[in-house]
């Protein structure tokens, strides 16, 4: 495997580590979301285009976001039941 | 002044998430193999300390503290990697809710830590989701005999003043409290960040006290004991009726008629 950019190399595999490690606490289980991750990632393998490639380290950031206020929403909605709600 | 010293005290408990059992001899919530964390309450005060650093406002010094099992070090390199400074853990060994602090025990150790680290901002969690007791951050306001505002939804300081809005029934009320002080956090305070993997991998750096209680002067022994802890009861499930006599039949069986 010929990497185009080195440095864009290391980003993907940044931006797919710390994905990994938010996957641990996914709610259908950290399997579930290897997984796909891994399927999502795989299916950009190709892309030569350094564009493009920046394109899907700008989804994959976007995705980290969304995963974390996911995180965020779950939890607050979860005590404000519990606690806020009487 | 030459800036808050803050001190966020952090506690380690089962996972919100996680449906807590109660062990086999009733005397405690079976906690090992149990995934825990960050009690969400000790998430919203780190979050508050470091958004007044990132408003600007001065802050000299973000100290986490954690009284619990070798595990709870964990939780101190979380909130590290929130933002907090430095922690400090004092260890304790707890075997199935023996030797657990009680929020007296707690607060007593705040004290002497308050007095050594020189705090001059307490920012608490209102209560830990696991004994749900809420009563440290009052306890320790008043053995400090310094002014507290709890369950805060909005902080503000101004120069050595803070102005602490709470969420009370029907409305807000608003505080104004010169420093040294106590909060205690709402849920509404703020949104806090996740702790990232490199952050966390960062937070390794930051320093970390390691204490025993023995470093510390006073008896925090328990004077609290617990008789039983026991499951709620389990939800009895509803019944359908055929029609409206039935219901009204089933209403007066019930005494509701």
């Amino acid at each position: 495997m010929t990497s185009t950019n080195p440095a864009l190399r290391h980003q993907v595999i940044r931006i797919y580590k710390d994905l990994l490690y938010l996957g641990r606490e996914y709610p259908q289980g950290y399997d579930f979301f290897r997984t796909r991750l891994h399927r999502a990632f795989a299916s950009q393998k190709n892309l030569t285009d350094e564009k493009k490639i920046r394109k899907g380290i700008e989804r994959a950031e976007f995705v980290k976001k969304e995963i974390e206020a996911l995180y965020y929403l779950k939890r607050y909605r979860t005590l404000r039941q519990r606690y806020d709600k009487s | 002044m030459s800036g808050l010293r803050i001190l966020v005290p952090v506690k380690r408990v089962i996972d919100y998430a996680v449906k807590p059992r109660v062990n086999r001899a009733q005397t405690a919530v079976e906690t090992a193999n149990v995934k825990h964390s960050m009690n969400p309450f000790d998430e919203l005060s780190i979050e508050e300390a470091v958004r007044l650093r990132e408003r600007k406002v001065p802050v000299e010094e973000i100290v986490a503290f954690s009284a619990g099992p070798p595990k709870a070090q964990d939780i101190l390199r979380t909130a590290m990697a929130m933002g907090a400074d430095r922690g400090i853990h004092v260890q304790i060994d707890e075997k199935e809710g023996k030797g657990e602090l009680e929020p007296l025990g707690v607060a007593k150790l705040l004290k002497r830590v308050v007095e050594k680290e020189k705090s001059n901002l307490v920012i608490l969690g209102k209560q830990s989701i696991d004994d749900d007791a809420g009563q440290t951050g009052q306890m320790l306001a008043a053995l400090l005999n310094w002014s507290q505002a709890t369950q805060a939804s909005k902080v503000q300081v101004e120069g050595d003043s803070v102005i602490v809005t709470r969420e009370v029934d029907g409305g807000v009320e608003t505080l104004k409290a010169k420093l040294p002080m106590i909060i205690t956090t709402d849920l509404r305070l703020n949104e806090p960040r996740y702790a990232s993997l490199p952050n966390i991998m960062k937070a390794k750096k930051k320093p970390l006290d390691k204490k025993t209680l023995k470093d510390f002067e006073g008896d925090f022994s328990a004077r609290l004991k617990t008789v039983k802890v026991t499951e709620p009861p389990p939800r009895k499930g509803g019944i359908k009726v055929e029609d409206v006599d039935g219901m009204i039949s089933k209403l007066k069986e019930l005494g509701a008629l």
